[in-house]
């Protein structure tokens, strides 16, 4: 695990395996630490997802009793809800080799074949 | 002082009453009100219980809902655990009184990815907070955030940002933390919440396991500073009230008798101890001290007062049926729901335990007189000073709701007889000391009056007896030789009967010395009357023929005179 991988082939792998990737990001308002936190998640996203993910937006603000529902403590919290098992990630995805790890998607060095 | 309290409530801290029993005597009204409270403690100590009656009692006594964020129980462990303390969860919750939220976090289930905050649990309680109205809100413990979040520095600022935005939100908060190795709490919590902090205790002294609270800070409030046990039973909390901290009690001028109408003449005019005293008797073992205080209760069960009998010693059965060889039958006091018996063991729980649970079953009886058989079993070498302080507060707490209370202290053989082992002679109204006199090569009881606040007792020492039909008491003989008690006194009461006996028989003898001489008397007189009626028949046998000759003489006589005047007539006729 030295670098970041050359993307494309990776991706058409997981394409291969999984139909589509459902994320929920859930945040509390439209603030400037939440924007970029979507940001980074759409760039990974981007780049090792291409086209075959959804990302649902939650405003907690907006729904204050998801948070509840949902257990929702930290913000923003990303939730992986398909490939199953669910896995739960904080943070602003700045750091993008946990994002990648916290999301089980594979990189350039660890294949699933 | 209280000119000073009365004068300035407004400056005041406003204070959320938590409606647990003694903790808001300790904290002069409750918690700090729209201000967190931290509790701190060790496990198992009632941390969490504590927490929970406040929002409980908070909901339905003064009608301020409640939160409650659990982070370590799931809300259906929460309601079990807290229903067998008397609390029905379900019902406030259904209710919308009380709102329980588990807030579970698995720190191996989230990876973090760069910054963020606790806003979500913000939104969380803010939620909550909203739907109920909710006045009170616990977080037990938040500390588990620490666990859950590997960035401190984050967790620390919003913590921080947490209790700033319930002060804001004038929520009246607890939070709950596990007591650290120096520090209050693990994670440091206190210094976050800094306006009051409660420290709960667990402690094992003696082998004995007591929980005691301290307010470790209040801020802009007096407080009680020592530690108060508390005891968690199926009512919840109480903590041992404070109640001797004023001497204003009233007292009452009924006397009321102790069921030995002899004590009852020693006590002054015969009228016995007043009501709401404190009765005090000491003793060796085998004094009798047990059969007095059955005495006493026997008589307030007569009286149709209620009476509540606790035992440290002896079964209930026991006394029941050891007390019958005295002629009483406090079973049908039983029966009749006038007394109660509570029988413990000492070694069952720490003093402390013991006294909080009389106080309850005092409270819940409604007793009008307490025995306690005895005290000083209660006592554990080496705990004497924590001990005193907690009988005083039992002893005062009769007195200030006039309970007339009898307590039976063992004295050990070589200490002093007047002095009790816990030195509240002080508190106690009458003493009465048995002593075992030993003489003459047995050992009898003896009563006196050590002391009895308000009248006129004897000062003289009775001996008492036990007998079939109770408890007697005996004046003994004091005289050159000192206190006769016993066989001794039994033999000077054979001395005098001895003596009035000879007196008796002197008399006796004397009156049968008289009647015969009577009798001599009488038969003289018989004897002398029979011998004059012989001599008289004699005297009348021989003056009967006499009687007869002289008639004859006469008649003859007579018919002679007659011949003699025939004669003369004859020779002149014209005579008569």
């Amino acid at each position: 695990m030295k670098k970041l991988p050359a993307q494309s082939k990776s991706t058409r792998q997981i394409d291969e395996n999984v139909d589509k990737w459902l994320l929920r990001l859930y945040i509390a308002g439209k603030t400037p630490k939440s924007m970029s936190a979507l940001s980074n998640l759409t760039r990974i996203c981007e780049n090792y997802l291409t086209n075959c993910y959804e990302i649902e937006l939650i405003d907690l603000l907006e729904n204050p009793h998801l948070a509840t529902e949902h257990q929702i403590i930290a913000i923003p919290t990303l939730l992986r809800i398909s490939p199953s098992p669910v896995r739960k990630l904080i943070g602003d995805f700045s750091n993008t080799e946990r994002t990648l790890t916290g999301c089980d998607l594979p990189n350039k060095n660890t294949n699933f074949h | 002082m209280t000119e000073l309290k009365s004068e300035s409530p407004r400056l005041q801290l406003l204070k959320a009453p938590t409606g647990i029993q003694g903790l808001d005597e300790i904290t002069g009204g409750g918690l700090p009100k729209g201000r967190p409270t931290l509790i701190c403690g060790g496990t198992g100590c009632g941390k969490t219980l504590l927490a929970m009656e406040f929002l409980v009692r908070g909901a339905i006594e003064f009608d301020e809902p409640g939160v409650f964020i659990t982070f370590e129980e799931s809300v259906d462990d929460l309601i079990t655990n807290v229903s067998s303390l008397g609390f029905d969860l379900n019902d406030l919750i259904a209710q919308k009184k009380i709102f329980v939220d588990f807030i579970y976090i698995d720190p191996s289930e989230i990876t973090e990815t760069g910054e963020y905050n606790l806003e979500g649990l913000f939104v969380r309680l803010g939620c909550v907070i909203h739907n109920i109205g909710a006045k009170r809100v616990v977080l037990d413990t938040i500390e588990s955030l620490f666990a859950g979040f590997s960035n401190q520095f984050i967790l620390r600022a919003e913590l921080r940002r947490l209790f700033g935005w319930l002060k804001d939100k004038g929520i009246t908060a607890i939070v709950t933390g596990e007591r650290g190795e120096k520090t209050l709490t693990r994670q440091g919590l206190e210094e976050y919440v800094s306006d009051c902090v409660l420290s709960l205790d667990h402690r094992v002294v003696a082998q004995d396991s007591t929980r005691r609270i301290r307010i470790v800070k209040y801020r802009g409030s007096t407080h009680g500073t020592n530690e108060y046990p508390f005891l968690i039973d199926d009512d919840g909390i109480s903590i041992l009230p404070i109640t001797s901290l004023s001497l204003q009690h009233s007292v009452s001028n009924e006397r009321i008798s102790s069921g030995i109408p002899r004590l009852d003449a020693m006590l002054g005019n015969g009228e016995g101890f007043y009501r709401g005293s404190s009765i005090l008797i000491s003793g060796a073992a085998g004094t009798g001290k047990s059969s007095i205080s059955a005495q006493f209760a026997d008589a307030a069960c007569r009286r149709g007062e209620r009476v509540i009998y606790f035992s440290f010693e002896e079964s209930p059965a026991q006394i029941m049926r050891n007390m019958r060889s005295i002629g009483l039958h406090l079973q049908q006091w039983v029966e009749k729901g006038l007394l109660h018996f509570s029988a413990n063991r000492p070694t069952f729980s720490g003093l402390e335990t013991h006294l909080t649970t009389m106080h309850k079953e005092i409270n819940i009886f409604k007793a009008d007189c307490v025995v306690v058989d005895p005290l000083s079993s209660l006592l554990i070498e080496g705990k004497d000073v924590e001990v005193k302080s907690m009988l005083l507060r039992l002893v005062d707490f009769l007195k200030i709701n006039l309970i007339t209370g009898v307590f039976t202290n063992l004295t050990s053989g070589g200490a002093a007889l007047e002095r009790t082992n816990v030195e509240i002679s002080s508190l106690i109204d009458s003493w009465l000391l048995l002593r075992n006199i030993e003489f003459n090569g047995e050992r009898n009881r003896g009563l006196y009056i050590l002391k009895s606040r308000g009248m006129t007792h004897s000062n003289q020492i009775r001996e008492f007896l036990l007998t079939d039909s109770g408890i007697e008491l005996r004046d003994v003989y004091v005289g050159s030789d000192g206190v006769l008690t016993g066989s001794a006194r039994v033999e000077q009461e054979m001395k005098e009967t001895a003596v009035q006996l000879v007196h008796q028989q002197e008399i006796e003898y004397k009156e049968r010395e008289l009647e015969n001489k009577r009798r001599v008397l009488e038969a003289k007189i018989a004897a002398l009357s029979a011998d004059f009626a012989i001599q008289e028949a004699e005297s009348l046998r021989v003056i009967q023929p006499e009687r007869v000759k002289a008639e004859k003489l006469l008649l003859s006589r007579t018919n002679m005179m007659k011949e003699r005047s025939d004669i003369d007539e004859k020779l002149n006729p014209r005579q008569t």
